[in-house]
Parts: structure tokens; sequence; C-alpha cells
């Protein structure tokens, strides 16, 4: 056996590396500066075609689409979250019939895309114009807006139910055994055990079933109703002018960039116990 | 001349006998005669059918410059360079954040001006027409892939290091420990992340019908202003849309054990 007598001498730490221009570094700060060129470039565009009078006109119009935008998708985010608790419940349920229609909802909805389900709705239920007006619902299907809210409730309902079903089915069956040994009542057991658990699962997808809303909600422009994109798509066709598209651009990054981040502090704030 | 007498006429001829809508074989043919949706002149079958191949058209070109796109978004987001971090995060912000819509009005009109511009300024009296065909796939693959690098990246993520080491330890190059030892495992991680974003995707083409591409929900469209008949053919343009979205499940599975074959820990 051997034994060492001495030891290794201490050794200063490796040199940092010299910086050195490779062929990616040199990608990377290209594209950077193309973007930042990019990005001045839109700036000084706009402080040069900014035109006092296009801005007074149209200033107003895109603030009240922005409202439009938020109040459409505000409405029939809250009606598809209450929507989608009986569809949730339905794609869990033991019965085979209530749960192939349940099924067969969200398929259907999550699988065509929204343009086409708004248009299904808005012109075509006008095939039934007779049938809905000896109801007295033609009122209601007569009017783009009422349609864009049905179809939107309808379709983001169907999204949620997912997303509250996958939440739901996440929480392990130890925590219901937990609750049976305790003597909760199965609404108690619900309330007090699953639901809490399951909302801080579904808080990431319901903030982006929100951002995908917020952004699906521009097709409504297609069928009438002036939303942001619907004041834009407006401006550009009487101006002619490109930035009209920029300013809802812009709008559009703030309100996604903003709820994402604000999404991501609520959800950090409502998971800091899980943090160790 | 006769359509039939040239090679690409013959060719085409050959192709439509695999039609599965209004070929000799295709289903649309056991409709009644003067049906809504037979072929010909009397029914629109025929019209809506080109609708929907134009559809999967679109959505297949723009699959392919989507992933490579999307492919050196990733392998930027996971480079130690911090300048080409940052210029394939602002990327994905700005496709990511921005309605498919607008992205699609903007690449549509904004294409049109900065050609009318090169164009003159290059000499010609007027610009040239941008095909909305071009415009849509455009458009598409920039969105797709802004989403597609989202879910690569997070695939690369979840590959440990030591593959790296082990393809340095052999001696590869780096070009090809990428190509033989991490591709391979990338592709069966991020599938099932990759499947949605095609049936995304399969669902923004029907946004390019609003720059007048005549897909299936424009040629359905047609079809209503012209029978009013806009339920029966609205809710044909939903099936059909439903249909693809059946059969893309049904090959996503298929290649999803094809590529779990290989697998090593399953």
């Amino acid at each position: 056996m051997s034994i060492a007598d001495d030891l290794i001498p201490p050794r200063p730490a490796p040199p940092v590396k010299a910086f050195r221009w490779t062929g990616l570094r040199i990608l990377g700060a290209s594209l950077l500066g193309l973007w930042i060129l990019a990005g001045i470039a839109l700036v000084l565009w706009l402080i040069d075609a900014w035109d006092i009078d296009k801005v007074t006109t149209y200033g107003p119009k895109f603030l009240s689409g922005l409202a439009t935008t938020l109040t459409l998708v505000a409405i029939s985010v809250s009606l598809g979250a209450l929507l989608s608790v009986p569809i949730a419940f339905g794609r869990m349920s033991s019965n085979r019939f209530i749960s192939s229609i349940a099924y067969g909802y969200v398929y259907f909805f999550r699988g065509t895309p929204l343009i086409a389900q708004l248009f299904l709705i808005y012109y075509g239920f006008g095939s039934f114009r007779d049938e809905f007006e000896a109801v007295g619902l033609w009122v209601f299907f007569r009017d783009a807006w009422n349609c864009a809210l049905f179809a939107f409730t309808l379709n983001t309902a169907a999204y949620q139910a997912e997303i509250l079903r996958g939440a739901i089915e996440s929480v392990t069956r130890g925590q219901h055994e937990g609750a049976a040994a305790l003597g909760l009542t199965r609404l108690q057991t619900f309330h007090r055990i699953i639901m809490p658990q399951a909302m801080i699962v579904a808080l990431r997808p319901y903030g982006n079933e929100i951002i995908l809303m917020i952004k699906g909600s521009a097709i409504v422009a297609i069928v009438t109703v002036f939303d942001l994109m619907g004041e834009t798509r407006r401006a550009y066709s009487r101006t002619f002018d490109f930035q009209t598209y920029i300013w809802a651009a812009v709008f559009y990054l703030v309100i996604v960039e903003a709820l994402r981040n604000i999404w991501e502090k609520l959800e950090q704030r409502l998971t800091r116990h899980l943090n160790r | 001349m006769e359509p039939t007498a040239t090679l690409g006429g013959q060719l085409y001829a050959f192709v439509s006998l695999f039609d599965p809508f209004c070929g000799p074989f295709g289903l649309l043919n056991l409709l009644p005669e003067g049906s809504l949706l037979s072929c010909g002149d009397t029914g629109w079958g025929d019209e809506v059918a080109r609708g929907f191949f134009v559809t999967i058209t679109l959505a297949l070109c723009t699959l392919p410059i989507g992933l490579i796109i999307g492919l050196f978004l990733a392998l930027a987001k996971q480079t130690e360079i911090r300048t080409l971090r940052t210029a394939a995060n602002i990327y994905t912000t700005i496709f990511r954040g921005l309605p498919e819509l607008l992205t699609i009005f903007m690449i549509y009109f904004g294409l049109q001006i900065a050609v009318r511009e090169v164009a003159i300024a290059l000499g010609f009296e007027r610009g040239f027409d941008i095909n909305s065909f071009i415009a849509g796939t455009i458009a598409l693959s920039l969105v797709f892939s802004a989403y597609a690098s989202e879910v690569l990246s997070s695939a690369f993520k979840a590959i440990p290091k030591g593959q790296y080491e082990a393809g340095h330890a052999l001696g590869l190059r780096p070009g090809k420990t990428m190509r033989l030892i991490i591709l391979p495992q990338l592709v069966r991680i991020a599938l099932p992340g990759l499947g949605n974003l095609w049936m995304i995707l399969i669902k923004d083409t029907a946004l390019i019908s609003v720059i007048g591409l005549g897909d299936t929900l424009r040629q359905t469209g047609i079809a209503a202003k012209v029978t009013k008949e806009a339920f029966f053919f609205y809710g044909t343009a939903c099936l059909l849309f439903l249909a693809l979205a059946m059969a893309s499940s049904v090959v996503f599975s298929k290649i999803e054990t094809w590529v779990r074959r290989s697998g090593v820990n399953q």
C-alpha cells in the first residue's frame, strides 16, 4: 500500500476563457441587432406617420373596440366557466349515455375552428328563422354580438370542461379516501378537499384559455362586430394606412403580455406554500 | 385540345380516379341526383371537395416550414449565447401574442405594400399581387414555428446532459451528436405536443379564408350564399374539419406507437 507523502501543490484556477467572436455569437448579435433596428424603425415610422386628425378620429374608436373585445371575452369566459361544470361532470359520469354526450360536445367544439362555429351560428341559424321567431329567440340570434357571445361561450365551455376534468382527476384517490375517513360528506369533500387542490392545477391552463380567447375574439370582426380588430379593419379600409394594423398589434401584444405576467405572479402567490 | 391529351391532363385524370369525394368511386356519387352536395354542375360537392384539398395542402405546406424554423428557434433558445436566446424569445413573444387573424392580415397587406415598394424601386410600373396561399403559408408558418419552438425547447430540456457528453466521449462532432443522439429522442418527447399543434394548425387554416383563399370554409360559404342553405353548408364545413381532426389523431397515434417502439424505458 502506498501512502502519499506530499500533497499536490496548490494551483491557480483555470484561466477565464477569452471572449471570442464565434460564428454563433455573430449570428446572435446580428439577429438581435436586426430586432432592435426593426423596433427603432417602427417607432420612427410611427412618429413620422403620426397624424393628429387620424388619432382624434380613430383613437377613441380603437379604445371602444378594445373595451368591446375585453367585455366579450370577460362575459363569454365567465358564462363558459359556469357551463363547463356540468360538462366536466358529464365527462366523468359513469353513465355511458351522459358521458358520451359530453364527450361528443367537447370533441365537436375542440375539433372544429372557432370561425366555422361562429359562421354556423351567425349565418347558419338564419336557416331556421321561422322556428326561432316562433319561440321568440330570433331577436337574440339576429344580432352579431349575441351570436359571437353564444359561439364563444359554447367554445370556451368545451375547453374549460377539459381543463376542469383534468384538474379534478389529477387529485389522487388518497385525498378522497382521507376525506371519507374523516367522515366528510361528498359535497364537503369536493368543496374543501378536491377543489382547492384542483384549482391550483387548473390555474395555468385557465390563464392560457383566457389568452387564447382574447386572441380568438379577433374573428368577430368578420361578422360585423366592431371589436379592436373590427375597428382596425374599418380604419384601414378608410385610410389605407398600414399603421392601423401596427397599433392593433401593439394593443394586443400589451394585453396578452400583461395578462401573462399578472397570471404568473398570481400563480406564484397562490402556490407559495408548495415551494420549499 | 382535349384535356386528357397532355401528360398533365392524363396525370390529373389518373389522380382523380382516387378522389374520395367526386372520383369514379367517390362518396358523393352515392347521393341522389340534384342534391346540394352532388358533383358536377348541379351540386356543390366538387367545389367543397376542392376547398377541402386546399385546406389540407395549406396545412401540409406550413408544417415542414414551421417545424424547421421552430427547430432552429429551439436550438437558439438553449444556447449559452444570450443575444441569440433573446432574439429567439422576442420572435416567440410577438407571434404567440398576436391574434392569428391579425398576423394573417399584416402579412397579406404588409407584404403587398412591401412588394409594391420594392417593385417600384426596381423600376416596374406597379407591384405584383401576392397570392393569398403564399401569404397564408407564411403567416401560419410564423405562428406555428413560435409555438413549435416552445414545445421543442421544453423537449430539449427533458434530454439529460449526459447524452451530449456521451456523444462527445464517442468522438462525435456536435452536429452529428445532434442528428444521431439528440434528435431521435427529441422526436419521441415532442411528438404529443407537436400533434396538438398540428390540430391547432388545421383549425387556423380556416382563418385564411378571410383573405380570399378558396379553402373549405370559403367554398362552403359561397355555396351557402348562393343556395341560402347556410346551416347545411357551414355544418358540412364543421364536419369536414372534424373528419380531418379524427384522421389526424388516428395517424398521430400510429406514429406515436411507431416512434415509441425504439424507446428504452417504456
